[in-house]
C-alpha cells in the first residue's frame, strides 16, 4: 500500500529540452534572492571565519597570519575540553528526550477531541521568550525557595542547588532543553504518525496485538524516518546550546558558570568578551566539524534502524 | 518592455545606494547643518541624555544630536564592529576596562587641545577617573560620572539584634563581630553578603590591607602577598563563620536581592543602588549607608563612565564642541537632578544628595579622597573573568586562602604577560 504512494513519479523527459537558452538568464534572476542571501549570510561569513581562524585578530588594526597556532592552543586548552564535555553531556541528555517525544506523540494521537489543546500546550515553550523561560526555571531550580525542592521535600528528599552547583547544572539545563524542544518534535512526529495507515492497526488488533505491541511493531518502525529527522535536528541544536547558559548563569554572578560553559558559550566569551576573534573563529570551525561528524555518523547508523516503507 | 523596467529599477536602487554611501563627505564649515549620534547603554539614563542633548542644541542650532540606546550585551560588540568598519557613533560612553583597547587602536578622538582651548579644568573630576581616560599623556574622554563603595545596612535588622549602627569609626573587626551577632539562622537572616565580588568586595579589602591589586606597571598581580591574602580572608572568614549566605545561595539569589529582601543586614557596594533602594517602599525608611570599614587604612576602588568621541567621525569640530559640553557643569547638573547617577563634576552633586535626604549619601563623595582607580591593565576582561574559577574553593572552605590566592595570582599574571 505504502509502496504505491511513495513510488516516484516519472518526469516527462521531453520537457527538459524545451527550455531555450536565452531564458537561462531569467532562471538566474529567479534564484538570485535566495543565492545572494545564502552567499551573504552563510558562505561569506563562513569563509571569513575560516580565514580568521588562521589569524591573530586584534580588536582594531590589521590581522596577522599565524597558521595553525589557534588550533594548537585549542588542543592544549583545558577550558575547551571541559566545554566540549559539557556540550556532549548536554547533547546526550537531549537525546533521551526523543523516546519521550515519540511516546507523547503516540499518546496525543490517541486523544480524540482536544488534541489541539495538547499540541498548543507543548508548543508554548517554543514561542515563549527564552529570557522568560530562563527566569521561570531559575525560580524553579532555586536552592532555597525553588518549586522543585519544595516538591522534593514532600517525599523527604533533600533539595540541591540545581543551577548554582556545577555538579548538577548541565543536567538541569538538559531538562529545560528537552521541555523546550518537545513542541517542535511533537509537530514533526505527529505529522509522521498521521501518515501511518490506520488499516495496519486494525489488521494487527484482529491478529491479537495489544497497544504496546502495536507501538513497538507498527508505530516505531513506520515513524522511524521522522524520528531520524528529529534526532538530527536535536543533536545540532543541542551542540549549539548557548541561550540557557547566558540567561540563567551570566550576569547574576553565578559561580557555577566556570564549570558549566558549553562550546558556543566559550566561543562567545573568547570572541566577544575577550576580543580574541581568531581563537573564537577556531572554536567555531571545530564546532562545525563536530556537528558535521555527528551528523554523518547518524546518517551512517540510520541504515540499520530507519525503515523507509 | 518589462525587462527594461526592471533594469531601470535596479539602476535607480544602485544609484541610491551609491549616493547613500557618499553622503556626508566634504569639508565641514561651521554653519552647515550637522547631525551627531551619541550612544549609551542605559534605558534609565536615556531621558537625561536626551535632555542634555536638547540643552546643547539650544546654543548650537546647526547641530542635531541623536541619542541612541543599545542594550548592554550588544553595546560593546556593536561599538567595536562600528569602529572597525567606520560606522561607529560620533560620541559614546566609554568604560575604563575597554578604554585602553580603543585608545591603543587609534579609535578615539584626541581631546587634549579641546581641553586647552576650552580651558577645561581637569581637577574638577575625581583624579582616579580622569586618569583612567588618559593614554600616553593624551586625554581621550571626559569623566561623566563616578562611583565609590560604601557599607549599605538595614537599620531594622540592626535594631532587632541590638547592634549599634555602623559609622565612620568602624574597623574590619567591628564588621566581623556585627555580622556574627546579626546572623539569625532560625529567621534566615545573615549579617552580611560575602559573594566573590571584585569591585564592591575584595578589591577594596586588599587595598585597605595596604596591598595592590595589580602593580603600578600593570605587569603582575598582588593577590598572594600578605595584604592580598588578608584582603581575601576578610570575606572567607565571614563565609567560614556562617555570617553570610553561601556562594551557592548567592548564585541563586544575587547579593543585592538578598539585601532588598532583608535577608542580609549589610552589603558593601556602590552608590548606584541608592535610587533602587529609595524607590522601594519596604526599604526607604530602613536602609542607610556608612563608609567602608577601615583595615590598615581607608580605601575604595572607583570607576566612572567617560564621554569619548570616535576618531573616524565626519564632523570632528562639532563633536569636540559637544564633548566639551558633556564634560561641563550644565550636563552634570542635569544628571544630578534626575537622581540616577553621581556626576563626576565637582560641586554638582548636591541635587543628587538632596533627592534622597534620608540616606547619608555624602559618604560616597567623601570616599573620593581615599579612592583608587579600578585596575584595568592588559586584557582586563580576560583576567577579571578568572576570579570565580580560582576563588570559589577558598570561599567554600575547600582550599586554604593562601593556596587559592597563589593559583589565582599565577593565572592573572599569565594573562598580563601576554600583552
Amino acid at each position: 500500500m505504502t509502496n504505491v504512494a511513495t513510488k516516484p513519479v516519472r518526469r516527462p523527459v521531453g520537457r527538459r529540452t524545451g527550455v531555450s537558452k536565452p531564458s537561462g538568464w531569467w532562471g538566474l534572476a529567479f534564484i538570485a534572492p535566495a543565492t545572494i542571501g545564502l552567499v551573504a549570510l552563510y558562505v561569506w561569513p563562513f569563509l571569513s571565519t575560516l580565514l580568521k581562524s588562521f589569524q591573530d585578530v586584534p580588536a582594531f588594526g590589521p590581522a596577522t597570519f599565524v597558521g595553525l597556532e589557534n588550533y594548537t592552543t585549542l588542543i592544549g586548552d583545558g577550558d575547551f575540553w571541559k566545554a566540549f564535555q559539557n556540550s556532549a553531556l548536554y547533547t546526550l541528555i537531549i537525546l533521551l528526550g526523543i523516546p519521550l517525544a515519540v511516546v507523547l506523540a503516540a499518546l496525543i494521537e490517541q486523544v480524540g477531541r482536544g488534541r489541539a489543546i495538547y499540541r498548543v500546550l507543548f508548543f508554548l515553550p517554543v514561542v515563549t521568550l527564552p529570557v522568560a523561560i530562563g527566569m521561570v526555571w531559575r525560580f524553579i531550580y532555586n536552592g532555597d525557595f525553588g518549586l522543585l525542592n519544595y516538591v522534593l521535600s514532600w517525599f523527604g528528599i533533600d533539595g540541591q542547588f540545581w543551577v548554582a552547583d556545577p555538579r548538577f547544572t548541565i543536567y538541569a539545563f538538559g531538562v529545560v532543553g528537552i521541555w523546550m524542544g518537545l513542541g517542535i518534535n511533537l509537530i514533526i512526529l505527529g505529522a509522521g504518525l498521521q501518515a501511518i495507515p490506520k488499516a495496519l492497526y486494525e489488521a494487527s488488533s484482529l491478529d491479537g496485538a495489544g497497544r504496546v505491541r502495536q507501538f513497538f511493531h507498527i508505530t516505531v518502525p513506520l515513524l522511524s524516518p521522522s524520528i531520524f529527522f528529529v534526532t538530527i535536528l536535536s543533536v545540532i541544536a543541542a551542540l549549539q546550546m548557548f541561550d540557557l547558559l547566558f540567561i540563567m548563569l551570566r550576569g547574576v554572578n553565578n559561580t557555577a558558570l566556570t564549570d558549566s560553559k558549553t562550546i558556543v558559550y566559550l566561543f562567545y566569551e573568547k570572541a566577544f568578551v575577550q576580543f580574541d576573534q581568531g581563537y573564537g573563529a577556531a572554536i567555531a570551525i571545530v564546532l562545525l566539524m563536530v556537528i558535521m561528524i555527528a551528523t554523518a555518523l547518524q546518517f551512517r547508523l540510520q541504515r540499520s534502524w530507519v525503515f523507509y516503507g | 518592455m518589462k525587462r527594461k523596467w526592471i533594469a531601470a529599477t535596479a539602476m535607480a536602487v544602485t544609484a541610491g545606494l551609491l549616493t547613500a554611501c557618499s553622503g556626508g563627505s566634504g569639508d565641514t564649515p561651521t554653519n552647515e547643518k550637522v547631525t551627531l549620534t551619541y550612544a549609551n547603554w542605559s534605558e534609565d539614563q536615556s531621558p537625561a541624555m536626551k535632555q542634555i542633548a536638547a540643552e546643547f542644541e539650544k546654543t548650537n542650532p546647526n547641530i542635531t544630536i541623536k541619542v541612541q540606546t543599545l542594550p548592554w550585551p550588544e553595546y560593546w560588540s556593536t561599538l567595536q564592529v562600528g569602529a572597525a568598519g567606520g560606522t561607529a557613533p560620533d560620541a559614546f560612553w566609554m568604560l575604563a576596562d575597554h578604554f585602553r583597547e580603543y585608545a591603543k587602536g587609534g579609535q578615539l578622538l584626541d581631546l587634549s587641545d579641546t581641553v586647552k582651548s576650552n580651558k577645561i579644568d581637569m581637577s574638577v573630576y575625581p583624579k582616579p577617573v580622569s586618569d583612567s581616560y588618559t593614554y600616553e599623556g593624551k586625554i581621550f574622554a571626559l569623566p561623566k560620572d563616578f562611583d565609590t563603595n560604601g557599607l549599605w545596612y538595614n537599620k531594622a535588622l540592626f535594631d532587632a539584634a541590638g547592634v549599634k549602627y555602623p559609622d565612620d569609626s568602624w574597623t574590619w573587626q567591628d564588621v566581623q563581630d556585627a555580622a556574627k551577632k546579626l546572623t539569625d539562622s532560625k529567621k534566615g537572616v545573615w549579617g552580611i553578603a560575602a559573594p566573590i565580588d571584585s569591585q564592591g568586595g575584595f578589591y577594596n579589602t586588599i587595598l585597605q590591607a595596604g596591598g595592590n591589586i595589580i602593580n603600578p606597571e600593570g605587569t603582575a598581580s598582588d593577590f598572594a602577598s600578605p595584604a592580598g591574602i588578608a584582603g581575601l580572608k576578610f570575606w572567607t572568614d565571614l563565609q567560614a563563620a556562617g555570617a553570610s549566605p553561601t556562594l551557592k545561595q548567592l548564585s541563586d539569589t544575587e547579593a543585592v536581592s538578598m539585601f532588598e529582601n532583608q535577608k542580609v543586614a549589610m552589603y558593601t557596594s556602590g552608590a548606584y543602588w541608592a535610587l533602587r533602594f529609595y524607590k522601594n517602599p519596604d526599604l526607604k525608611d530602613k536602609v542607610d549607608v556608612a563608609p567602608l570599614p577601615q583595615g590598615v587604612k581607608r580605601a575604595t576602588v572607583t570607576s566612572g563612565i567617560g564621554n569619548a568621541g570616535y576618531a573616524g567621525s565626519k564632523h570632528p569640530e562639532e563633536l569636540k564642541k559637544f564633548l566639551a559640553f558633556l564634560g561641563g557643569t550644565r550636563a552634570a547638573e542635569i544628571q544630578a537632578a534626575t537622581g540616577t547617577v553621581l556626576p563626576a563634576y565637582q560641586g554638582t552633586q548636591k541635587p543628587w544628595l538632596d533627592s534622597m535626604p534620608e540616606f547619608h549619601l555624602q559618604v560616597f563623595i567623601d570616599a573620593i579622597d581615599y579612592s583608587v582607580p579600578l585596575p584595568v591593565a592588559g586584557n582586563a576582561s580576560e583576567w577579571q573573568g578568572l576570579a570565580p574559577q580560582f576563588l570559589t574553593p577558598a570561599w567554600d572552605g575547600k582550599k586554604p586562602v593562601e593556596q587559592a590566592a597563589k593559583e589565582y595570582q599565577d593565572a592573572v599574571d599569565q594573562v598580563l604577560a601576554k600583552q
